[in-house]
């Protein structure tokens, strides 16, 4: 559906992030949590193993220092026994740890992808239950991209990121404890060592991340700038602005590589400061170590043991930076899913109880409708209208009259603001959409199709249909002699987007497709452009076939097709102004027969 | 090197002995066109091993000369823990100076890389003939410059670092050496199971990691093409259904996400085990070799040590060869680009004439494949002033024909000329500044109004509005919330089809050019609004003041306007005439402009 220059209406989604924006990054994690439970199968397990998994790095430095102590650092009488023993338990230790990582990250693993794939299933199907996507074209890349590169941001944090934290939190943690029982003056020289690193990680997470935004920025304008060159080709060519694009291009590149290499200075400061921090420590561990060893305070042993111990340090200091940021942007994708699955659905289904719509072909009625989007003016004004059963509806008037909006409440793609629209006598808000669905289908203006082969297309309309069913179908709507120009009859791929067709076959394949439906009243928004006469003859031909014996509403563009129905409706800045038939709208002298003035003053041109 | 346009994952795994020696000559080609930046980058890679390596020497002297001797005399060891702490210094701070050429320096190596090349294939896009462009998706030409320009150099990501890591195991071997002989074999036999593990590790997870990424782009696929067809799924209930669709994608995704997961999951804590297990074997050996006196404490504290520093810089060398094959991939794909020959050769001629142009087609062929003509003999005469419309259906030619007037595609013979010039003999800018296309669908610029008008033209602010005034577009223009300044395209404000085809016509007058070819470019605006503009430009082009006028059209109203009708059928002027002639003695014609009316009696017999 073509977008108009709508007034700047409140988006749902909008809102939604504007309420959420005051959560914090650990009340997402536990609403994330909420919303796909799977991810929490077995968490406790999985963060005891995790705890167990710390344990095999710290036991190394006891290992030392009992063996040096045991008689190695004196170079002679070594106590064999003990050394054993703890090489040992050691051994026993790692293989544990070996074990508890891998069970530990197996459960992560499977934990965080059912989770997930369960959250972003959930995101695609609330996708589809949100009005907007019918509204607004423009929102449709951002909501791909939340049911795909967020999720895999989010998937990315919990089984990379997410650990790293957990495992170097919790190895630095041990580190710090088996120090203390050492000596703890020797601990607070390690931890002041390291101290100024960990006062200035908050700066250097803060910078890096506002680097990297500039490097998304960049990225975005680099990849539109790209695309001229490609998707513009002929234009660029036409107009001979080649080099004029190429300077943009270039431009485009050099920001973003401007913007990498600030964002890599960054990166590789922290952690090399990391690295001379650890240094700091070394030094200061055998200066305050041999002080407190000469004192006879500590083992010798123990000072070097220290030495492995800040080896702990070192390493996970170099990655939090970068660990902070990449846990800022999946906690920024997380929070956009939940955002999306935490946006009320603005037109809900009543469910099966509600009571069936009775049979045969029913008519519809506006009872005082008023709409209007969430914020903006209103789009309909009090429209007051009846139409009986079998009766053949064309609806009139300028972009933004409000002729689609009347449509699209027919078909319940929206709720109105006041006032019931009913069908069969029911009101529709009260009529489940399984119900709804099998009387009434809206078909949209371009005939859209799904790449795979004609026969599954046309199966939309209805998933049991046999190809015997299809091939009636196609008869019925008089289109034998198209379809046999085929190449593969119902196995012809259409491609994507049904692009394999001409623009006047893929409308033939939603008339067949709606006709499979077998609904009792059709909606048709009239298609605008221009498709090869020929094609359009036999689209014109088909859609007469599939209105017989239904009750029709057809947004029209052409006058034609008012003129062939029974009842014209005409919409002025949202009010129903005119109403009657074609004959009757032409004599009255008003919006109707100025159109049609200008349409008979066309074709007379043909004589 | 191959230049198979097509290299897959798949074939690649049949010959991974090739894409490795493929791979290296990649490694080289980048190596040598950033040679001084790269130098640097592995000379700091190579200090910043070396380092780690003399790290652990300092700590075993620090235990031989200054911590055993202090507990032993019970007196602290001044001149020796003065050195000592100095040298942990400089080590530190060298080290640190090496890790920030290698990945600052390594970093922008990288980024250079990819930057060269993404001007050098967009270059190329802007040299490429249209018939070129014609042959390859958008899609892929746009992944050629991204995606795969970033994939065919990745690896100098861990390249310097890998490079390092050489250096620094010959180092540790060095030092081991130095230290003790028995304790080295330790060595020898943990680096290169430490080596293999890791190739073994990239090898088995790569071909893994490539499914998954493939299954991430079905269920984007899906995800982008169900919401395209919301509408339809919607009104056809189809909701419960795609969700299943999509959720078989999405659930193959899980599982493959999965099932490198499991392979991770074995190696990560592996490598971790294996430098303390080594350690382990250390201090058993060392136990012994101290005890004999062929060793000091301080060696094996030195050599345990090192084990504990060297064992994760290692894994460079596996990122390195696990991501080669990718990398190989993606160059190849470059490769196409890059190697694609075909410009288009223009004249050296320029048009000087004043007031509408006169276009004449000479006898003009054209075929996009050998044997299927699309034009076969096209005569045409295109007075300066007229307004020609081209009338047929859909395949007759008519597109074509309009792509041969700026050149977008060459006849294969005969010839097109303006004002009996003939257009290969134009420059390209003359050719451009006289003759303006406006296509069927409109291509807007990720820029403002008034850019997306004047293309970088000098046009004063006057002009852009008078053109915007010309083809109705300045009401909606001044109503947009910056004016001239607001900003287009994907990240700016969005036009509905008939504002962004008014756009385009705009875009063509501000040039004023004195021959406008207009390809069913008013499709999508409202006929009360067409019927404006064409009149205006027919009016100007009957005062000689606007261009001569060649119009693909469909709607009666546009034909009316034109002086002329050409009726092309299959590749050849059936017939032309006025309109009403046409009409009176072309069956063929009647039934095609006449399809609409008859669509109508049919449904009134119905």
């Amino acid at each position: 559906m073509t977008t108009k220059t709508e007034e700047r209406v409140v988006d749902p989604l909008d809102a939604q992030e504007a309420r959420s924006a005051r959560l914090t990054g650990l009340e997402i994690i536990k609403r994330g949590l909420a919303l796909s439970p799977a991810i929490k199968d077995g968490i406790g397990v999985t963060l005891l193993l995790a705890m167990l998994s710390t344990v095999g790095g710290t036991v190394v430095p006891i290992v030392i220092q009992v063996a040096i102590d045991a008689g190695l650092g004196e170079g002679g009488h070594t106590d064999r026994g003990e050394v054993h023993l703890w090489v040992g338990i050691a051994l026993a230790l790692i293989a544990v740890t070996a074990v508890c990582a891998y069970a530990m990250r197996v459960r992560l693993f499977v934990a965080s992808e059912r989770g997930l794939t369960q959250m972003r299933v959930q995101a695609f199907r609330h996708v589809h239950d949100l009005s907007m996507l019918t509204q607004n074209a423009e929102r449709r890349g951002v909501l791909v991209s939340r049911v795909t590169s967020d999720i895999d941001q989010v998937s990315l944090f919990l089984q990379f990121t997410g650990i790293m934290i957990v495992v170097s939190v919790g190895q630095m943690i041990v580190a710090t404890i088996v120090m203390a029982y050492y000596s703890w003056q020797l601990t607070i020289v390690v931890l002041v060592c390291f101290l100024p690193l960990a006062v200035s990680m908050k700066w250097f997470a803060e910078r890096l991340s506002q680097a990297y935004d500039t490097v998304r920025r960049t990225v975005g304008e680099m990849l539109a700038v790209i695309a001229e060159p490609v998707v513009g080709a002929s234009v660029v060519r036409s107009h001979a602005i080649e080099a004029r694009t190429q300077r943009r291009v270039d431009h485009g590149i050099d920001a973003n590589l401007q913007a990498n290499v600030s964002a890599q200075r960054l990166v590789a400061v922290t952690f090399a400061s990391a690295g001379v921090a650890g240094g700091l420590a070394n030094a200061g561990v055998v200066i305050a170590g041999v002080a407190l060893g000469v004192a006879g305070g500590l083992s010798m042993g123990t000072v070097i043991a220290f030495a492995f111990l800040v080896g702990l340090f070192v390493g996970p200091v170099q990655i939090a930076t970068q660990v902070l940021t990449e846990a800022q942007n999946a906690i920024a994708s997380w929070r956009r899913v939940i955002d999306l699955l935490d946006t009320p659905a603005d037109v809900v289904d009543p469910g099966s109880s509600a009571p069936p719509l009775p049979d045969g072909v029913l008519g519809a009625r506006f009872d005082h409708v008023t709409f209007a989007y969430p914020g903006g003016p209103d789009v309909l004004r009090d429209v007051d209208v009846e139409i009986a059963p079998r009766q053949r509806v064309a609806v009139v008037g300028e972009t933004g009259s409000g002729k689609t909006t009347f449509a699209k409440l027919l078909t319940r793609l929206m709720d109105p603001v006041t006032g019931t629209v009913s069908l069969g006598g029911s009101d529709i808000s009260t009529v489940s959409f399984d119900e709804l669905r099998r009387h009434v289908l809206m078909v949209p203006q371009e005939g859209f199709l799904f790449d795979a082969t004609l026969r599954e297309n046309l199966l939309y309309g209805k998933a049991d249909a046999d190809d015997a069913a299809l091939l009636a179908v196609v008869d019925g709507l008089g289109l034998s002699d198209w379809f046999a120009t085929l190449p593969r009859g119902l196995d012809t791929r259409v491609g994507q987007r049904g692009e394999s067709l001409s623009a006047g076959e893929r409308q033939l394949v939603a008339l067949l497709r709606s006709a499979l439906a077998d609904p009792d009243f059709l909606v048709l928004d009239e298609a605008t452009s221009a498709v090869d006469p020929q094609t359009e003859l036999r689209a014109t031909r088909a859609l007469e076939r599939l209105l017989e014996g239904r009750t029709s509403v057809t947004i029209a563009h052409r006058l034609s097709t008012a003129e062939n129905s029974d009842r014209v409706l005409v919409f002025d800045a949202g009010r129903l102004v005119e109403d009657g038939t074609h004959a009757e709208l032409v004599d009255a002298g008003g919006v109707y027969a100025r159109l049609h003035a200008s349409w008979v003053a066309q074709s007379r041109l043909d004589h | 090197m191959s230049d198979s346009p097509s290299a897959t994952t798949d074939n690649l795994s049949a010959s991974t002995d090739q894409v490795m020696g493929r791979g290296f000559r990649l490694l080289g080609r980048g190596m040598s066109e950033q040679r001084f930046l790269f130098t640097i980058s592995v000379v700091g890679s190579v200090v910043y091993g070396a380092m780690t390596v003399a790290d652990a020497w300092v700590l075993g002297w620090a235990t031989d000369h200054v911590i055993r001797p202090s507990f032993e005399k019970g007196e602290m060891v001044k001149g020796a823990l003065a050195v000592s702490v100095l040298l942990f210094m400089t080590v530190a701070i060298l080290r640190a100076l090496g890790v920030i050429a290698r990945r600052l320096i390594g970093g922008i190596v990288y980024y250079r890389l990819v930057a060269d090349y993404r001007r050098r294939v967009t270059r190329r896009y802007l040299a490429l003939p249209m018939s070129w462009h014609h042959k390859h998706p958008t899609g892929q030409l746009l992944s050629n410059a991204n995606a795969d320009v970033e994939a065919a150099w990745a690896v100098f990501m861990p390249l310097p670092m890998a490079i390092g890591v050489i250096a620094m195991l010959v180092a540790a071997v060095v030092a081991m050496l130095l230290a003790d002989v028995v304790l080295t074999v330790v060595g020898l036999v943990v680096f290169p199971a430490l080596f293999g593990i890791n190739v073994f590790y990239q090898r088995w997870l790569s071909p893994k990691v490539s499914h998954a990424q493939s299954l991430r782009g079905d269920v984007s696929a899906v995800a982008h093409e169900s919401f395209d067809g919301a509408l339809v799924i919607k009104s056809l209930g189809r909701e419960a259904d795609e969700t299943a669709r999509f959720a078989r994608h999405a659930e193959a995704l899980r599982d493959a996400n999965i099932a490198v997961g499991r392979i991770r999951s074995i190696f990560d804590p592996l490598l971790e085990a294996l430098p303390n297990l080594a350690v382990l074997a250390v201090i058993l050996i060392g136990i012994d070799r101290v005890a004999s006196g062929a060793a000091a404490p301080g060696d094996v504290v030195q050599v345990a040590y090192l084990f504990t520093v060297v064992a994760f810089p290692v894994r460079a060398i596996g990122w390195v060869l696990g991501e080669l094959p990718r990398s190989v991939v993606g160059w190849d794909r470059v490769r196409t680009v890059l190697d694609a020959t075909g410009e288009m050769p223009y004249g050296s001629r320029e048009l000087d004439g004043a007031g509408p142009a006169r276009l004449r087609l000479e006898d003009v062929r054209f075929e996009y494949e050998a044997g299927t003509e699309v034009l076969s003999g096209v005569d045409l005469d295109l007075e300066p002033g007229r307004v020609v419309a081209v009338v047929g259906a859909t395949g007759a030619g008519k597109s074509t024909l309009t792509s041969l007037l700026t050149r977008l595609v060459d006849p294969v013979s005969g010839r097109v000329l303006v004002d009996e010039v003939d257009v290969r003999d134009l420059t390209h800018g003359s050719l451009a500044e006289h003759v303006a296309v406006v296509p069927q669908s409109t291509f807007l610029f990720d820029d403002s109004v008034r850019e997306n008008v004047t293309l970088g033209a000098d046009v004063p602010d006057d002009g852009v509005w008078a053109a915007l005034r010309a083809v109705q577009a300045d009401g909606f223009v001044s109503a947009l919330p910056r004016g001239l300044d607001t900003q287009l395209g994907e990240r700016g404000t969005t036009l509905s089809g008939g504002q962004r085809q008014r756009l385009a016509l705009a875009r063509a007058l501000v040039r004023r050019p004195r021959l406008l070819v207009m390809d069913d470019a008013t499709s999508a605006v409202d006929p009360e609004v067409e019927q404006r503009i064409l009149a205006a430009l027919a009016e100007h082009t009957a005062d000689e003041d606007g261009p001569s006028v060649l119009v693909v059209a469909y709607r009666k109203a546009t034909i009316a306007l034109a002086d002329e009708v050409v009726f092309l059928d299959d590749g050849r002027i059936a017939d032309r005439g006025t309109h009403a002639e046409l009409i009176g003695r072309s069956a063929d014609y009647r039934l095609l402009v006449d399809a609409y009316d008859q669509a109508r009696e049919a449904g009134d017999l119905a």
